[in-house]
């Protein structure tokens, strides 16, 4: 029997609070959905190649399958539906819907928010940029130019007029 | 799957690191970014019994030093892309850490995770070749500082001894007239690349190469220096017809291997045409960079 961890850990997720005994070598991804139910985080590869289970961390996107549950303690964890609060869609998510940019929809969350995490961080952001920054979201069924297509309508229509 | 358990020691000082990593001997792993280490952790081809998190320690300073960069082993690939200070002083850090995984990877991934996980294949491992980059640590022993030729010693195997912790990368600042690129073939972006070239080039004021540096990845256990390629180039004028030569010598100099993702001869192949393009950028790059 291998020694282990436990800890308690204290986080945000989507705005609430939450505090969780949890043992060392769990990662992000497990705590989420085996311990918290939050399902809008998909698990692909496990090793933080395809980009489903994309989370921000105090605002950035990262590999929740590669962050262990004590990297968490103290941090801001939001997943695709912190991205709505009020219920509303964002309209990052309306883009999506607008352009065909989705169609199985399991690369959708995290494509949504490496999307909103790069075009927050980089609003002036053009179409060769963007697919670098998505380049680590792998996509099985749109073929990528209807995704770059709706957060480019995005970059252009929502956030250049605000 | 996930990690198998291990105990979980989040270090608060250097001397802390030591401390853990002396106790937990062969099987205690340092975390930094995670970036490389909890994807063999998930696959289960490393199994840690203590991890010592290094996160919290202060080592993500990034400043200038006379004509020194001193960067810290917590800079994250992130910074090193987008930091305007980074950019001016040591582009060809910045060119490389951009080309590096993919934007989640390079959010968390660290400097010192990347040279002293030592991936053949890895841009910065390289990088710090070409910039003759001096690494800092700090073990049982005191400290001791290494250049880049002799840290890397084999596949994923570096000089680090056991309770050792790498804790600061220095490199030269840019010089004027100094030219810089990395090149790099992958098969899809954010893969690690088959073969990259990164080089380096000062001309002197008569146009002749004063300073030049390649160095190659993908091409051997660990990253190497293009020797004979860069001892045609130095005292020379450079044009295109010594940049031809000296890259046919980095492929005629290399013992790569065949493996699932490429030949021995596509390897040598790409390391030509790589080293071409690298050093044709940089010398265009080193000519209009005007003192």
């Amino acid at each position: 029997m291998k020694e282990r961890t436990r800890l308690s850990i204290s986080f945000e997720l989507n705005g609430s609070p939450r505090r969780i005994e949890v043992e060392a070598h769990r990662t992000l991804l497990s705590v989420l959905r085996d311990d918290l139910g939050t399902v809008d985080v998909k698990e692909g590869c496990d090793e933080g190649v395809c980009g489903t289970c994309t989370v921000l961390l105090d605002g950035r996107a990262v590999s929740s399958c590669l962050v262990l549950a004590p990297r968490v303690h103290g941090a801001r964890i939001t997943t695709l539906l912190g991205l709505s609060p009020d219920g509303r869609p964002h309209p990052l998510k309306e883009m999506f819907v607008r352009h065909g940019a989705v169609q199985c929809g399991f690369c959708t969350p995290g494509m949504v928010l490496t999307a909103y995490a790069f075009v927050r961080s980089h609003p002036q952001t053009t179409r060769q940029e963007l697919r670098k920054a998505l380049a680590g979201n792998l996509c099985r069924c749109t073929g990528y130019a209807k995704l770059l297509d709706a957060v480019e309508a995005y970059v252009r229509e929502v956030c250049s007029v605000r | 799957m996930g990690p198998r358990p291990f105990r979980y020691e989040r270090a608060t000082s250097v001397a802390d690191v030591i401390d853990c990593l002396r106790r937990g001997g062969a099987n205690a792993r340092v975390l930094a970014g995670g970036q490389s280490l909890v994807p063999l952790m998930n696959l289960r081809l490393v199994e840690p019994e203590l991890l010592v998190d290094i996160n919290d320690l202060p080592l993500a300073h990034l400043r200038r030093e006379n004509d020194a960069m001193v960067l810290g082993a917590l800079v994250r690939h992130q910074t090193l892309e987008e930091s305007e200070e980074v950019r001016a002083l040591c582009p060809l850090l910045s060119e490389a850490a951009g080309l590096v995984g993919n934007v989640r990877v390079r959010a968390l991934g660290t400097l010192g995770g990347s040279l002293a996980h030592a991936d053949p294949a890895a841009e910065l491992p390289m990088v710090s070749l070409a910039l003759d980059a001096q690494l800092v640590t700090e073990g049982p022993t005191g400290s001791r500082t290494l250049r880049s030729e002799e840290f890397f010693r084999g596949y994923l195997t570096t000089a680090l001894e056991p309770a050792e912790l790498l804790t600061e990368v220095r490199v030269a600042v840019r010089q004027p007239r100094e030219g810089w690129a990395v090149e790099e073939f992958a098969l899809r972006q954010g893969d690690f690349a088959v073969v990259a070239a990164a080089a380096r080039v000062q001309l002197n004021d008569e146009g002749r190469v004063d300073v030049v540096r390649l160095a190659l990845a993908g091409v051997g256990p660990t990253p190497v220096r293009a020797q004979g390629a860069e001892d045609q180039l130095v005292g020379a004028p450079a044009n295109p017809r010594r940049v031809e030569a000296a890259s046919r010598r980095a492929a005629a100099d290399i013992q790569p291997e065949s493996d699932v993702h490429a030949s021995a001869a596509y390897r040598r192949h790409l390391t030509y045409v790589l080293a071409r393009r690298a050093l044709t950028r940089a010398l265009a790059r080193a000519e209009e960079a005007t003192p």
